[in-house]
C-alpha cells in the first residue's frame, strides 16, 4: 500500500515538474491559435511593415510598424541610461561597497523590484510628466523620453542583481593574481574582472531589456499612445504592450481587432523567447 | 600617463554616484507616496465603497478584490510550483530533460505580463467559457508566479545538506519519507520567502488582470470565484488616467495602499530569510 501510494506521489512530482514546458507551450498555442487567425485578411508581412494602425476605422487598417518602432525607440533611450548605470551599480556593490552600505544598497535595489508597475507609472505621470514637458518645451510631457526613463528604472533592479552575480562568481584568483602583479584596485576591476564576468553581463544586459520590451502599465501612463511612426525621442509614441493593454478591453472577442491583438502577443512572445533563451546560454557558457 | 590611484579614485567616485542615481529616486518615491498619501488615510477611505464616480469614498472593494485574487492565484500555484521545485531538486537527472525544463522556467519569467493577460483571456476567459471572473483572473496570476515560487523553493530544498538525506536513507525510510520528513521541514522557511515574494507580485501587477477579471467600477464586494472584481493595481491606473477630476489625496492614497501592501509582504519574507540564516544549523 506504501509503495503504491509513493508511485502516485512520485508520478505527481514528476508531472509538475513538467507543468512548466506544458504552460510555456499552451501559451504559445493559444497565442496562435487567436492570433493567426488575422493574417486571413492581412500578410504578415503588411502586418509586421505595415505603417498605419487603425483597427477600427473600415476597412481596417493593421500595420504594426509604428508600434514596434514605438516600443524600439523607447527601449533603445531606456538600454542607453540603464545599461551604463546598472553595470556601475553593480560594479560597486559587487566589487567596492564596505559591507553596511553594501547591505543598504542592495535593498534599495530589492525595494526597486518590489514596487508595482503601475506606481511606477502613477509616479512617472505626476512628476517626470511635467517635468520633462517643462525642460524641453514641449506641447505634453508623454513622450517616448519619459517612458524611456521609467523603464531605465525598472530594468535597474535586473541589470543590476544578474551582473553583480556574474561578478561575484570571477574566481578570487583572478583578482588575486592582479593585485599582486602591481595593478590597482580599479585596474583588477577594469582589466581582469570585467571581462571574465562579461557572458554575465551580457545576460544581464539582455535580460534588463527583455523586461523592458514587456514592461506595459507604466508606459501605457506615460507615452502618450499615439500610434504613428515616432519621428524625434520628445514625440509621444505607443508600444507594443500599450497596444495591447489599452485596446483589448474595446475589441470584441473573434472580430479581426481581436485577432490582431493576439497577434500583436505572438510577436512579443517570440521578442523575449529569444532573448530569455539566449540569456541562458550566455549564463551557462562561463568556465 | 596618468597616476593610476587618481583614476581610481575618480573611477569609484564615479561608480558610487551610479547607485545614488538608482537607489535615490527609490527613496524619493517611497517618500512622496507616503508623504502625500497619508491625509488620505482614514477608516472610511479603507473601509468604503468608491462613491460619486470614484472621486470620493473609500477603496475597500478594490482591496478585498486583491486579496482574494490573490490567494486564488497562491492556492493554484504554490501546489504546482513545490512539487516542481521538488522534482528538480530530488528526482531530476542531469539531462536534456532538466535543461528543458529549466529553459521554460526561464521563459515563464521572461513573458511579458501583458501576454499573460492576453493567455488568461484566451484560455480561462473565452475557451473555458469562466469569463471574466476571479477564477479567471487568479489561474492566470497563478501561472505567472510559477516561475518565482519554482525557482526559490528549488534553492530551500538544494540548501538542505545531502547527508540530511544519507542518514535517512540510510536508517530505511524511502525517498519520498525522506523528503516528506526531512527535507521539506528543513526547507520550509526558504518556500515561505519564495511564495510571499509570489504574493506580492502578484498583488501589484495589473497587466494580466486587465482582460481577465479587473472592473473598472464596481461597488460590491464580489459574492463567488465567477464574478468580477475590482483590484487595487487596475484601480489606481482606472482613477489616474481614465477618471478626471479625481482628487489628488485620492490617487496618491490608492497608491499608498497598494504599496503598503506589497511591501510588507516582502517585509514579511525578508524577515523570515533573514530569522531563518541565523537559526541555520549547519
Amino acid at each position: 500500500m506504501r509503495k503504491f501510494k509513493e508511485f502516485i506521489i512520485e508520478k505527481l512530482i514528476l508531472l509538475c515538474g513538467l507543468a512548466s514546458i506544458f504552460f510555456v507551450i499552451l501559451i504559445f498555442l493559444f497565442l496562435l491559435k487567436e492570433g493567426l487567425s488575422v493574417f486571413k485578411t492581412v500578410s504578415p508581412f503588411k502586418f509586421l511593415f505595415g505603417k498605419s494602425w487603425y483597427p477600427i476605422s473600415e476597412p481596417a487598417q493593421l500595420g504594426i510598424l509604428p508600434l514596434i518602432l514605438g516600443s524600439l525607440i523607447v527601449t533603445v533611450g531606456a538600454a542607453i541610461i540603464s545599461i551604463p548605470i546598472g553595470i556601475a551599480s553593480a560594479i560597486y556593490i559587487a566589487e567596492i561597497a564596505p559591507l553596511r552600505l553594501k547591505e543598504i544598497l542592495k535593498s534599495g535595489i530589492e525595494l526597486l523590484a518590489a514596487i508595482p508597475s503601475v506606481v511606477l507609472g502613477f509616479i512617472g505621470m505626476v512628476t517626470l510628466v511635467p517635468w520633462v514637458k517643462n525642460t524641453f518645451h514641449l506641447p505634453t510631457g508623454l513622450t517616448a523620453i519619459s517612458g524611456s526613463i521609467i523603464l531605465a528604472f525598472m530594468a535597474m533592479p535586473t541589470i543590476v542583481s544578474i551582473a553583480e552575480d556574474a561578478l561575484y562568481s570571477v574566481p578570487k584568483s583572478y583578482k588575486e593574481g592582479a593585485l599582486a602583479l602591481g595593478a590597482t584596485h580599479w585596474q583588477t576591476i577594469y582589466r581582469v574582472i570585467l571581462p571574465a564576468a562579461s557572458s554575465g553581463i551580457l545576460a544581464a544586459v539582455m535580460l534588463g531589456i527583455g523586461r523592458v520590451i514587456g514592461e506595459t502599465m507604466a508606459v501605457m501612463m506615460i507615452t502618450g499612445n499615439a500610434a504613428v511612426i515616432p519621428q524625434s525621442i520628445l514625440v509621444p509614441v505607443r508600444t507594443l504592450t500599450a497596444t495591447i493593454a489599452a485596446e483589448m478591453g474595446e475589441a470584441v472577442v473573434g472580430s479581426e481587432h481581436y485577432f490582431a491583438l493576439f497577434a500583436i502577443g505572438i510577436v512579443l512572445f517570440v521578442i523575449s523567447f529569444v532573448i530569455n533563451v539566449t540569456a541562458d546560454l550566455f549564463l551557462h557558457k562561463k568556465q | 600617463m596618468k597616476n593610476p590611484h587618481k583614476t581610481q579614485k575618480i573611477a569609484f567616485s564615479l561608480l558610487f554616484l551610479a547607485n545614488l542615481l538608482v537607489v535615490l529616486p527609490v527613496g524619493l518615491i517611497v517618500l512622496i507616496i507616503i508623504q502625500k498619501g497619508f491625509p488620505a488615510m482614514n477608516w472610511q477611505f479603507i473601509s468604503d465603497i468608491p462613491r460619486l464616480g470614484m472621486r470620493a469614498g473609500g477603496i475597500f472593494p478594490a482591496i478585498i478584490g486583491t486579496i482574494y485574487l490573490v490567494l486564488g492565484a497562491i492556492v493554484f500555484a504554490l501546489p504546482i510550483g513545490l512539487l516542481a521545485a521538488i522534482y528538480l531538486s530530488e528526482y531530476s537527472k542531469d539531462n536534456f530533460l532538466t535543461r528543458i525544463v529549466k529553459l521554460s522556467i526561464v521563459n515563464l519569467a521572461g513573458v511579458p505580463s501583458v501576454v499573460y493577460g492576453l493567455f488568461g483571456l484566451a484560455l480561462f476567459v473565452v475557451f473555458f467559457k469562466f469569463g471574466a471572473s476571479i477564477l479567471s483572473g487568479s489561474l492566470t496570476l497563478g501561472i505567472m508566479i510559477l516561475p518565482i515560487i519554482i525557482t526559490s523553493s528549488r534553492e530551500a530544498l538544494e540548501s538542505v545538506p545531502q547527508s540530511f538525506r544519507e542518514v535517512s536513507l540510510s536508517l530505511g525510510a524511502s525517498k519520498w519519507q525522506t523528503i516528506r520528513h526531512i527535507v521539506l521541514p528543513n526547507a520550509i522557511p526558504g518556500i515561505l520567502t519564495g511564495t510571499i515574494l509570489g504574493l506580492g507580485r502578484a498583488a501589484g501587477e495589473t497587466a494580466p488582470i486587465l482582460f481577465t477579471v479587473a472592473a473598472f467600477y464596481l461597488p460590491q464586494l464580489p459574492k463567488s470565484i465567477f464574478d468580477q472584481a475590482m483590484a487595487l493595481p487596475y484601480h489606481l491606473y482606472v482613477i489616474s488616467t481614465q477618471v478626471p477630476n479625481v482628487e489628488e489625496k485620492i490617487r496618491y492614497g490608492t497608491a499608498l495602499v497598494l504599496l503598503v501592501l506589497v511591501l510588507s509582504m516582502n517585509l514579511v519574507a525578508i524577515i523570515i530569510r533573514y530569522k531563518f540564516r541565523k537559526r541555520k544549523k549547519w
